[in-house]
């Protein structure tokens, strides 16, 4: 597939603090990529420099072939929109669509009928005459869509779009997002802290860290084969074992010997890393085989789907164990002693 | 906390809104009412120099007798002479005209304050405010000073080769808008700047976004909305614009025919106090009408935005 955004070892700073560092990426044409972080790491800065707000200091965004990199916002084959929506609040509806289709040559007629398909494509016939003030959240939320992708751009950069929804209408709004993203089949850049919306959103996940780029790839891959403890516990519930790694390729720990699946550290220490719902309850066995280790159940929570359990482990380590409903059920009370297992392909070995 | 149940919290309200009132009364209305009251009067020469005046020991007949007196002579006075009318329209153009460069000086000046990094907008605000510190009087003196044939701003124009001969700015209708300019800057860019710091960055953003030129994106985003700021600016300059008396005085020389200029010369060379009082009401008549009317266009703004 033909790459549609280039990033080549961008760099911005801000007084002398690294809010990018050295970032280089690809996003192909109509491939939907999250870009997942906590507050600070440097997301939206990214997004920013794609656009045009902020220049870089160093390296190059290429678009298509195009170099862009000092092509002034309003020059760029390329539309955001923000959280906040910044929508016009003395146009209305159809003067914030209409916005941006001044100067393409459209002609009175032809600028209604796209600000009619844009409206159809959100769903808010009927809405044309309304001012922003007067819409709800969900509404402009898509109002602020269709301005964005009035020019049909060919690349577009969310920043947070759904982070002003509350969750049920998020949850929906997802769908409808990756719907009108399929239909236009325009590439989007989608900047998030929610890595549940990240992994529904998107075809691939980049995660930054403190401005750089630490691991890209499909949501799977990152949630079950991370690179670091920080993306493990950026995507979700980690359980991390301290363990030795050997030249043989196992993994020595305080609870035997185990073959992980995925190797992503060197020999010596490292931490193993399962994911809570890889570990399967079972009866205390005593005898210690490949990932077989005994603990004490310290508490479990009923939460509707699943029965999470923390058992605490003969080391004093507390592992989180996930079970799905109605198997969960079964044994497992606080205080019981029971035996944890999991397959050795849902190890995954990190530097420690 | 629409409705407060406690006693001192319902007296509080009440002063809040009570203190502003009883102010605008004390300080407002009744002067106005005195002064509306002389216009109507006749001059006299006597202490002080109009009548009729209110006999309080009369009683109704003597009311009744002072009311029967008033008339509208001052008026038709005004109406009549062209030299009032004359009066009214120059302020009124001296004040629009100023207003108009004061909306095109002051717009860029506040909207650069207020993109400048927080620490240079409180540098920028306090530069705006510093000439407060000196007397306005001295400070239109100054002007006289740079103006004048021999002054500094001509010294520097012949020095730079620009001008043959100095020119005549001081006495002039140009030197009335310099100092008209000069003197309200501020209470154009003060509103303005209070209006555009407030507006979100996102806006001309967006706009740049969507493919709007810098110019474009002030013009169709930023401007529309910071025009409560800018139409509160302009009416604080327009409206003791009208009235002015110490600029057209002081720069634009004995020709400047200003109301403010009549008002003093009928108050204090002729001693017509009923004429001078019919002047001011006139002045207040004139400044309330533009007012009322752009007051008239917000709302329809306002309810449009609905």
């Amino acid at each position: 597939m033909k790459p549609l955004l280039t990033l080549d070892r961008l760099a911005k700073r801000f007084a002398g603090h690294a809010a990018v560092d050295d970032v280089s990426l690809t996003v192909r044409e109509g491939e939907v990529l999250c870009l997942l972080g906590p507050s600070g790491c440097g997301k939206s800065t990214l997004l920013r420099l794609i656009a045009g707000f902020e220049t870089p200091d160093a390296g190059t965004v290429r678009l298509g072939d195009a170099d862009i990199t000092g092509l002034p916002p309003h020059r760029r084959p390329v539309n955001m929109m923000v959280q906040s929506y910044a929508l016009f609040p003395h146009l209305s509806v159809a003067g914030n669509l209409a916005y941006g289709l001044k100067g393409l040559g459209l002609s009175r007629a032809g600028v209604a009928g796209r600000v009619a398909t844009l409206l159809r494509l959100v769903k808010l016939d009927g809405f044309e005459a309304r001012r922003p003030a007067t819409l709800s959240g969900g509404q402009r939320q898509r109002v602020a869509l269709a301005r964005a992708l009035a020019r049909e751009p060919r690349l577009l950069l969310l920043d947070e779009p759904l982070g002003a929804l509350d969750r049920a209408l998020r949850e929906e709004t997802q769908g409808e997002l990756r719907a009108i993203q399929r239909r236009l089949g325009t590439g989007f850049v989608v900047v998030t802290h929610d890595p549940a919306e990240a992994m529904a959103l998107s075809d691939r996940v980049g995660v930054m860290d403190r401005g750089r780029l630490v691991q890209v790839g499909p949501a799977a891959e990152l949630y079950e084969r991370p690179a670091s403890r920080f993306v493990a516990g950026l995507l979700g519930e980690a359980n991390l074992i301290e363990g030795r790694l050997g030249a043989d390729g196992r993994v020595e720990t305080a609870f035997g010997s185990i073959r992980p699946g995925t190797v992503r550290a060197g020999p010596g220490p490292v931490v193993i890393m399962v994911r809570p719902e890889r570990l399967r309850l079972g009866p205390a066995r005593g005898t210690e085989g490949e990932g077989a280790l005994t603990g004490t159940v310290v508490e479990a929570t009923y939460l509707g789907e699943r029965i999470r359990r923390l058992v605490r482990m003969a080391d004093g380590t507390v592992l989180r164990v996930s079970t799905p409903l109605p198997e969960g059920r079964d044994g497992g009370g606080p205080g019981e002693t029971v035996g944890l297992a999991f397959p050795s392909e849902a190890a995954c070995v990190l530097p420690a | 906390m629409r409705s407060d149940p406690t006693p001192a919290g319902r007296l509080g309200r009440a002063l809040v809104r009570g203190l502003p009132a009883l102010w605008l009364v004390l300080f407002f209305l009744v002067p106005f009412a005195v002064v509306l009251k002389i216009s109507l009067s006749t001059p006299a020469t006597a202490q002080p120099p109009y009548r009729p005046l209110l006999d309080w020991g009369a009683g109704w007949e003597g009311w009744r007798a002072f009311v029967e007196a008033l008339d509208l002579q001052n008026y038709a006075m005004l109406a009549g002479d062209a030299l009032y009318r004359d009066a009214a329209l120059t302020s009124l153009a001296y004040a629009g005209a100023a207003t108009a460069i004061l909306a095109l000086v002051g717009t860029p000046m506040a909207w650069a304050m207020a993109r400048a990094t927080p620490r240079m907008q409180g540098l920028l605000v306090a530069l705006v405010i510093v000439p407060f510190w000196t007397s306005f009087l001295i400070r239109v003196y100054a002007w006289i000073a740079i103006l004048k044939p021999e002054g500094l701003l001509n010294m520097a124009l012949l020095r730079l080769g620009l001008i043959g001969e100095p020119l005549a700015i001081l006495d002039t209708p140009a030197g009335v808008l310099i100092g008209l300019t000069y003197a309200y800057l501020p209470f154009l860019v003060l509103p303005l700047y209070a209006v555009m710091a407030r507006l979100d960055p996102a806006l001309p953003e967006a706009a740049a976004d969507l493919g709007a030129s810098r110019a474009r994106a002030f013009l169709t985003v930023t401007l529309p909305l910071s025009l409560p700021g800018l139409t509160a600016g302009m009416l604080l300059c327009f409206i003791p614009m009208v009235g002015e008396f110490i600029i057209p005085d002081l720069l634009g020389g004995s020709d400047t025919l200003m109301l403010g200029r009549v008002l003093w010369s009928e108050f204090f060379s002729n001693r017509d106090w009923p004429l001078a009082s019919a002047v001011a009401v006139l002045m207040l008549v004139l400044i309330v009408g533009p007012v009322v009317l752009f007051r008239g266009v917000r709302e329809r703004q306002d309810a449009a935005a609905r």
